[in-house]
């Protein structure tokens, strides 16, 4: 089999310094295979976010091997996680677009830093990537005349259009209702499918559970995995989740 | 490297904020344009007359300062150059300020005068290149009490210039009088106000001498000396040096170059025509609180400038953090994101600096004409000015960018 695209070993952090030094996360153990979509559950406070910020090398990692992208993040330098950054997908809780942007030049930011595009490939591809989450009618528009559905699926454009090998997804069904979430997952889900992208995807919604291949669980900072195919999500996920 | 001007979509997506924003950088650079050119026009209304003199060495008393306080030093030591090889001519300069009568005045009291300055010159020397000043004026002067009036000074001296013209076709002249001594306008030039002097006359040394009848004949404030065509002016200073009496001193704040120019032998002080314009500009720029004044005004235009586009920054920055952590997240580098404030910065600077430019230039025209002082526009102010907007939005700008630290990646999760 191909090299992990997540690979996680041992993982230990710890926020704050001396007296008030807290672990957060005791020895997380996991590996996320490429075109996985993976779903991590757990109750607030457990360090799910945490553990997608060390693997979106938006911190440091502290203890522990964390391999993305088959790159190791402990002891990595800032400028190592941010070339790292640049081949991950984010999607946020909040969907974070550019209020000063149209919705085609928000997807079109990610673009930018692949500077082997032409400024013409970028629109084109910007505006494919509108076209397949269904946004092809609202190019022009900016991100506050859209529906919060509509924001969510600009900023999986956003996240997608580059087609990067790795997807990480904060709640992104928090701030939408039943069925706008549903079909921002499930479009999230197909396009990642497609072009080969494995998904990382934190969340309390329990509706939304389905769409993943594999479910991880997060307690107290320990990782629990689950896989669906061979046994059902235990009743304790679903139920914290 | 990047198609997405986001600088200037960020800050055309906030229309309101960019006006006020341009609002007070237009301010701020119409203030710095109002102060440097009020100094500016202090300084060369002041130089006026200085550069207008057609001669190559000057004498002055030792003791003058400034065109407004000058002395007197005896005219046998303009004579005495008279002999040497390269000097073509001599004249002297009479400077004297007298109580003038406007003669239009109808209101009370009954008689309504002003100071003026009033120049003695040889009539039969050209030694102004003044509008006005002409060989026919200069034949006119040689008659007992007739003057030549300055129509660029201030209206208070009487509706001058323009009944001069009327009286003309009539064959009528005006009669008014200077310090008590009835005199006839027989002409206008045009040298113009001062901050010195409000208006000026220009008469015979003869004539200067009958006004000013305190003032002894041979006791002359300028000392005009014209060099014969080709002839070395440094050679010529030399000779200056050598035929005056006394001894020779140096200002020991000169550079050596500005102590070739301007230099003291006994009780004259010798100057180039160059010098003769830079001390008195020197005078008014840094003997007098006027040009502090000024420069201060336009430093606190400098500030108000940086208060504001740092203000407006700070918040345009603050209301994207979210966004600009957003970008980090992505992979933008603090860079691009400092780049981005910069680049705001400037373009703000010259979206204020443009209205705040054609402001400026109305206020010179307003103040020209309700003052008389050389208020212009000049390429070099225009460029300094706007050399200090861009410096203001760049002070501002780095120290707005400190908050784009704080958008932390980490935080948006």
């Amino acid at each position: 089999m191909t090299e992990p695209i997540i690979s996680i070993t041992g993982v230990n952090h710890y926020f704050g310094s001396g007296n008030l030094r807290k672990q957060i996360l005791f020895g997380a153990t996991t590996i996320v295979e490429p075109g996985e979509v993976v779903i991590m559950t757990g109750p607030s406070g457990s360090g799910k976010t945490t553990l997608l910020t060390l693997i979106g090398a938006l911190r440091s990692t502290q203890e522990g091997s964390l391999k993305v992208l088959g790159q190791e993040l402990l002891n990595s330098s800032e400028a190592v996680r941010v070339a790292l950054r640049r081949n991950i997908g984010y999607i946020f809780q909040a969907h974070n677009l550019l209020k000063s942007l149209t919705t085609t030049q928000n997807v079109m930011m990610s673009l930018e830093l692949h500077t082997h595009l032409s400024a013409k490939e970028r629109e084109e591809m910007a505006k494919d990537m509108l076209a397949a989450v269904g946004l092809s009618d609202q190019m022009l528009k900016y991100t506050d005349q859209l529906s919060g559905g509509q924001k969510q699926r600009v900023a999986i454009a956003r996240a997608l259009v580059s087609s990067p090998k790795l997807i990480l997804a904060d709640e992104p069904t928090a701030a939408l209702d039943k069925k706008s979430g549903r079909d921002a997952v499930e479009i999230m889900r197909k396009l990642a499918k497609e072009r080969g992208s494995a998904v990382m995807l934190v969340t309390h919604d329990n509706r939304i559970l389905d769409v993943a291949d594999r479910l991880i669980h997060m307690e107290d900072g320990m990782l629990e995995s689950y896989d669906l195919e061979t046994e059902a999500a235990p009743e304790k996920a679903i139920a914290l989740g | 490297m990047f198609v997405i001007p986001l600088a200037w979509l960020q800050l055309k997506r906030e229309r309101v904020r960019l006006l006020i924003a341009i609002a007070g950088i237009g301010f701020a650079v119409f203030l710095m344009f109002v102060q440097l050119g009020f100094r500016d026009a202090l300084f060369n209304s002041a130089i006026r007359f200085h550069e207008n003199v057609k001669g190559d060495i000057m004498l002055l008393s030792t003791r003058s300062n400034s065109l407004i306080s000058i002395q007197s030093f005896p005219q046998r030591r303009l004579y005495g150059l008279l002999g040497l090889e390269t000097v073509e001519n001599i004249s002297p300069v009479y400077v004297g300020f007298g109580l003038w009568k406007n003669p239009f005045w109808e209101g009370l009291p009954k008689s309504q005068t002003r100071q003026l300055m009033v120049l003695g010159v040889d009539p039969n020397d050209d030694v102004l290149s003044v509008t006005g000043y002409d060989a026919a004026a200069r034949k006119l002067l040689k008659v007992e009490d007739r003057i030549l009036f300055d129509k660029q000074s201030r209206a208070e001296f009487g509706p001058i210039a323009t009944k001069f013209e009327e009286y003309q076709k009539q064959g009528k002249s005006i009669v008014t009088e200077i310090s008590d001594r009835k005199v006839t306008v027989d002409g206008l030039f045009e040298l113009g106000a001062s901050f010195g002097a409000d208006g000026n006359a220009l008469t015979s040394e003869a004539n200067f001498l009958r006004i000013f009848t305190r003032r002894d004949r041979g006791e002359i404030n300028i000392g005009i000396v014209k060099l014969k065509q080709g002839a070395d002016l440094y050679k010529s200073l030399e000779a200056v040096r050598k035929a005056l009496p006394g001894e020779y001193r140096v200002n020991p704040t000169l550079k050596p170059d500005e102590a070739k120019e301007d230099f003291i032998v006994g009780e004259i002080r010798v100057l180039t025509k160059k010098a003769f314009v830079e001390v008195e500009r020197k005078y008014w720029q840094n003997s007098t609180s006027i040009g502090f004044i000024f420069t201060l005004g336009a430093v606190i235009g400098f500030l108000v400038g940086i208060v504001i586009v740092y203000q407006i920054l700070y918040t345009d920055v603050s209301d994207h953090l979210p966004e600009y952590a957003t970008l980090k997240a992505m992979g933008y580098k603090n860079r691009y994101l400092l780049k981005v404030v910069f680049q705001e910065a400037l373009i703000l600077s010259v979206m204020g600096f443009i209205p705040g430019f054609l402001l400026s230039n109305g206020m010179y025209t307003l103040t020209r004409n309700a003052t008389a002082l050389p208020l212009a526009m000049t390429t070099d102010r225009t460029l300094t000015v706007f050399c200090l907007a861009i410096t203001m939005c760049v002070i501002s700008g780095a120290i707005a960018v400190r908050k784009v630290q704080d958008a932390d990646p980490a935080d948006i999760f």
